[in-house]
């Protein structure tokens, strides 16, 4: 792997963990598509170094058509993924007029009962 | 007694063998009676020095030292140089008369005697001290039957050892010091005050418990392992026996110490008690120790789970160091994972048994439980204890907070990352880069995708997301993969497209994020992240061992699928089953983001007939009208637009039927398909979309139907799961026509992707009629 590409895969990592790290839905989306973009670089250039594409009858030495075929998986689920987020902004700004990430409650209830049971028995 | 038995060992010894250096005599050893006389002599004494049965009563006698001194000499040093002997000896003397069945006995008795004394003992720092006769006990077991491989994992447990001893001595030393108690019996929740010693004690504890996945437990499985192989008749299944015994009683001692010390305490007698072992510890005269105070500990008590994580690594040490003791026990390693097995069998065994143990105990000092242990109360207190249990988990696990989960999951990346990377260090002669164009590129594409982080509007984060999309596709066709090239161009137009037709119901700008943790964190966890994925990427390269399994895909790829392009070769036919249930999680998605869309329209729709607002357009004219105004306004681009579609749809199937040999496929094929169906809604308006002349969704399940029915007809005839026909027929003018049956999988992908697209196009779209004001009047200015 060459040092810029492996750079590249870190700055695409490092700006998607920023993003998916906010409260703003939308935010997140693009954080989560720059993460699946780091994440397909990443299994391609493990697969080797630039070569021919792996069609038989071109000449030169070919590249590994697996990585290809899995990254192409992946792009094609990214595409998915980010659709559905995008539903899921979407809903959340009609029903609820904003697209932050709200904490979920049903957890927040159990941690409080389990904080509360856990101080009765201190005492 | 010891060391003038030793002595006098020794002398015969050298008396026989003409040398008193230990190498000399191992390379060349004796025999005879004076000489079986002389190993019985030099073992006692190595007993004696390292608190064997019967002479283990020194050890606890000698806790009268300042705890630090006793980490030091009891721990790792002192008690540790009968057992070196004992080891050096070992391989040559082993076989010699009485040394396996003395040394087996001795070390089984000291191991489970020690273990039950510890059991017993109300005084956490006799209770180490009993403890380490055991632990010594199962060390002379080891070492001392003579196998390279347990002399191996002795040593590794000498190293086990001192660790997690050092640490929990130094922690009831700390205890001692806090409290001016070392009684188990005053000592109860004592956890609650000193949180942070009692984490420690735990982490020394599981290691001394040889729990998974501290080095204890490497060390432990090691020597099972190596009993297990044992060829040596019944000493060595006694011996195997008397380990596991003693693991069962170190198991349960180890829980104990951690109960008694910090959780539950040891239940008292119940009247009279505080003339005999004083009052409880006031929890208000119990101050936290110093940092520095709890360091040493904390330090060795993570060592210990270091180790064990990173047990291939600390392996070739201890090999290293065993050799010294058996040369041929300098090629063993030591492993993290075992693999199932009787060794982990007899682990886990020990784990539950120990724990067990401990807690029938406990109930017996209580007093209040005599009834017996029976099938029913097990059952139902490992019920009871499940539900208490998973509902700490999930208390603790589950705060509640994405950003946390996030965080939690984010940290086990980069632990991951960080193990993986040390296993296999980067190779340092990685180019700079692979040619001037992947610089260009590469800079471009992270300059795009850094810039979406000062993005205040959504539109712009979204553009500049889509901009890094397309930089990413070139840097892929310079990597020699046009169809991932291809496949990521048209995915993120598709992804804008997308993002214009939601983006127009949020507002503008994105508002300031509340924040759940300092910036700084957030930072720094952003950067950790990819500086770790950076060096991992470089790693990566290193872990490749030249077996490829592309290779084989791309010999086979014409003979046995038809086909010359690999990359589509391999996803419709080599690993085609994976394409099915990948090609099913989209329909998936497509369903879900139809029905989020559906339900968030029914509800605001709902809210507007409450409100009145769409009372004036009852049955959506008006609305179809605005939407049609959303498409070109310029009858050109209006007229262009519908010329071009149907060209695009051609292209596209084009492009999926070429996909076998050239760049191309299914996935491509189906996202232009959706592309020229977009330009006929922005020609068409709404029309396009009318719900009663497509349903997109009808699309997704005529793909899906048709790529699970190619999939499963080869069955009918005998063969294996999407196995290829090839078909060539002779048309005329066309010449030769080859025809695979998997081009017809790539059809249903091609209707299939285009059918999802579409139905979340349609969705967002439809969304966009029942906004009566916002977008189209926005539109209009």
């Amino acid at each position: 792997v060459s040092v810029v590409l492996a750079l590249l895969v870190g700055v695409l990592a490092a700006a998607g963990t920023w993003l998916v790290l906010q409260h703003t839905l939308t935010r997140i989306v693009l954080g989560v598509a720059l993460l699946a973009n780091a994440a397909n670089l990443l299994v391609l250039v493990a697969g080797g170094p630039p070569a021919d594409a792996p069609i038989i009858g071109r000449d030169g030495p070919l590249g590994d058509p697996v990585p290809q075929a899995l990254v192409l998986t992946s792009i094609v689920i990214g595409l998915a993924i980010t659709t559905f987020l995008l539903a899921v902004s979407y809903r959340s700004w009609t029903i609820n007029g904003n697209d932050q990430v709200e904490d979920d409650i049903e957890d927040r209830r159990i941690a409080a009962a389990e904080r509360a049971r856990r101080r009765r028995e201190g005492r | 007694v010891g060391g003038l038995a030793l002595l006098a060992g020794l002398v015969l010894l050298g008396q026989q063998s003409a040398t008193t250096t230990i190498s000399a005599l191992v390379a060349n050893p004796p025999g005879g009676t004076i000489t079986t006389v002389a190993l019985v002599l030099v073992l006692v004494g190595a007993f004696a020095k390292s608190a064997q049965f019967p002479f283990h009563f020194w050890l606890p006698g000698a806790m009268a030292a300042p705890t630090p001194v006793s980490a030091y000499l009891h721990s790792a040093t002192m008690v540790k140089a009968g057992i070196v002997l004992v080891a050096r000896l070992a391989p040559a003397f082993a076989t010699v008369g009485p040394w396996r069945p003395l040394v087996v006995a001795v070390g089984g008795l000291s191991l489970l005697l020690g273990g039950w004394r510890a059991l017993r003992e109300h005084d956490a720092k006799l209770a180490l001290a009993h403890g380490t006769v055991s632990q010594l006990g199962l060390l002379v077991i080891l070492v001392g039957i003579g196998d390279a491989k347990l002399t191996f994992a002795g040593t590794a447990m000498i190293l086990a050892h001192a660790l997690c001893k050092a640490a929990l001595f130094l922690v009831v030393g700390i205890v001692d010091h806090q409290t001016n108690t070392r009684d188990l019996r005053r000592l109860a929740g004592l956890g609650r005050l000193l949180p942070g010693l009692a984490a420690v004690t735990a982490l020394a504890a599981l290691s001394m418990a040889a729990v998974i996945p501290t080095f204890g437990f490497v060390a432990k499985e090691a020597g099972l392992q190596g009993l297990l192989d044992l060829r040596v008749g019944a000493v060595g299944a006694v011996a195997l026996v008397a380990v596991a015994l003693g693991s069962v009683l170190t198991v349960a001692y180890s829980v104990r110490l951690v109960d008694g010390l910090f959780v539950r305490g040891v239940p008292r007698p119940d009247d009279g008690a505080v003339r005999t072992v004083g009052a409880p510890i006031d929890p208000g005269r119990v101050h936290c120790p110093a940092r520095g105070f709890v360091a040493p500990p904390a330090l060795l008590a993570l060592l210990s789970v270091v180790f064990g994580l990173a047990a291939a690594r600390v392996g070739e040490v201890i090999a290293a160091v065993a050799a010294s003791l058996d040369p041929a026990s300098g090629t063993k390693h030591l492993v993290l994972w075992p693999g199932w097995g009787p060794a982990l069998a007899i682990s886990v065994g020990t784990w539950v048994v120990g724990a067990g143990v401990a807690e029938v105990i406990h109930r017996r000092a209580h007093g209040r439980d005599p009834r017996p242990v029976t099938a029913t109360r097990v059952y139902a207190s490992l019920y009871d204890g499940l539900l208490v249990g998973s509902r700490r988990v999930t208390a603790v696990v589950q705060s509640g907070s994405l950003p946390v989960y996030l965080g939690i999951i984010l940290l086990t990346l980069l632990a991951g990352l960080a193990y993986s990377v040390w296993e296999g260090v980067p190779r340092p002669d990685a180019p700079f880069a692979d040619s001037p164009l992947q610089v260009v590129l590469a800079v471009a594409t992270g300059a795009l995708a850094l810039g979406v982080l000062r993005a205040r509007r959504r539109f712009n984060g979204a553009l500049l997301v889509g901009g890094s999309g397309y930089g990413l596709a070139l840097v892929f066709l310079a990597h020699g993969a046009p169809d991932l090239a291809v496949t990521q161009f048209l995915v993120e137009t598709l992804v804008i497209v997308m993002f214009l037709l939601v983006l127009q119901h949020l507002p503008d700008q994105f508002r300031p994020p509340p924040s759940w943790a300092p910036k700084a964190l957030r930072i720094g966890l952003s950067v950790a992240v990819g500086v770790m994925v950076t060096v991992f990427a470089l790693a990566v390269s290193s872990a490749r061992d030249g077996r490829s399994t592309g290779r084989a895909y791309i010999e086979r790829s014409l003979d046995e699928a038809g086909g010359k392009n690999v990359v589509n070769v391999t996803l419709v036919d080599f690993r085609g089953f994976d394409t099915l249930g990948e090609i099913t999680v989209l329909a998936v998605a497509a369903i879900g983001v139809v029905n989020l869309v559906g339900v968030a329209r029914r509800e605001q729709r709902r809210k507007h007939l409450t409100d009145g607002t769409d009372r004036a357009d009852p049955d959506g004219t008006r609305a179809d009208d605005r939407a049609h105004r959303l498409g070109f306004r310029s009858i050109v681009l209006s007229t262009t637009a519908r010329g071009l579609a149907p060209v695009l749809a051609v292209l596209a199937v084009f492009v999926a039927a070429r996909g076998h040999n050239a760049p191309g496929g299914g996935f491509a094929g189906g996202l232009i398909l959706s592309a020229a169906l977009i330009l006929g809604y922005l020609a068409e308006g709404r029309r396009a979309f009318d719900p009663r002349r497509v349903r997109p969704l009808v699309l997704v399940g005529v793909g899906l139907a048709l790529a699970v029915a190619v999939a499963v007809t080869p069955l009918c005839f005998g063969d294996a799961l999407l196995e290829s026909a090839i078909v060539t027929l002779d048309l005329p003018l066309v010449g030769a026509v080859k025809l695979v049956s998997s081009s017809l999988f790539d059809v249903g992908v091609m209707i299939l992707v285009a059918g999802v697209v579409l139905s979340a196009l349609g969705a967002f779209v439809q969304a966009d009629d029942r906004r009566p004001t916002v977008a189209a009047e926005e539109v209009d200015r």
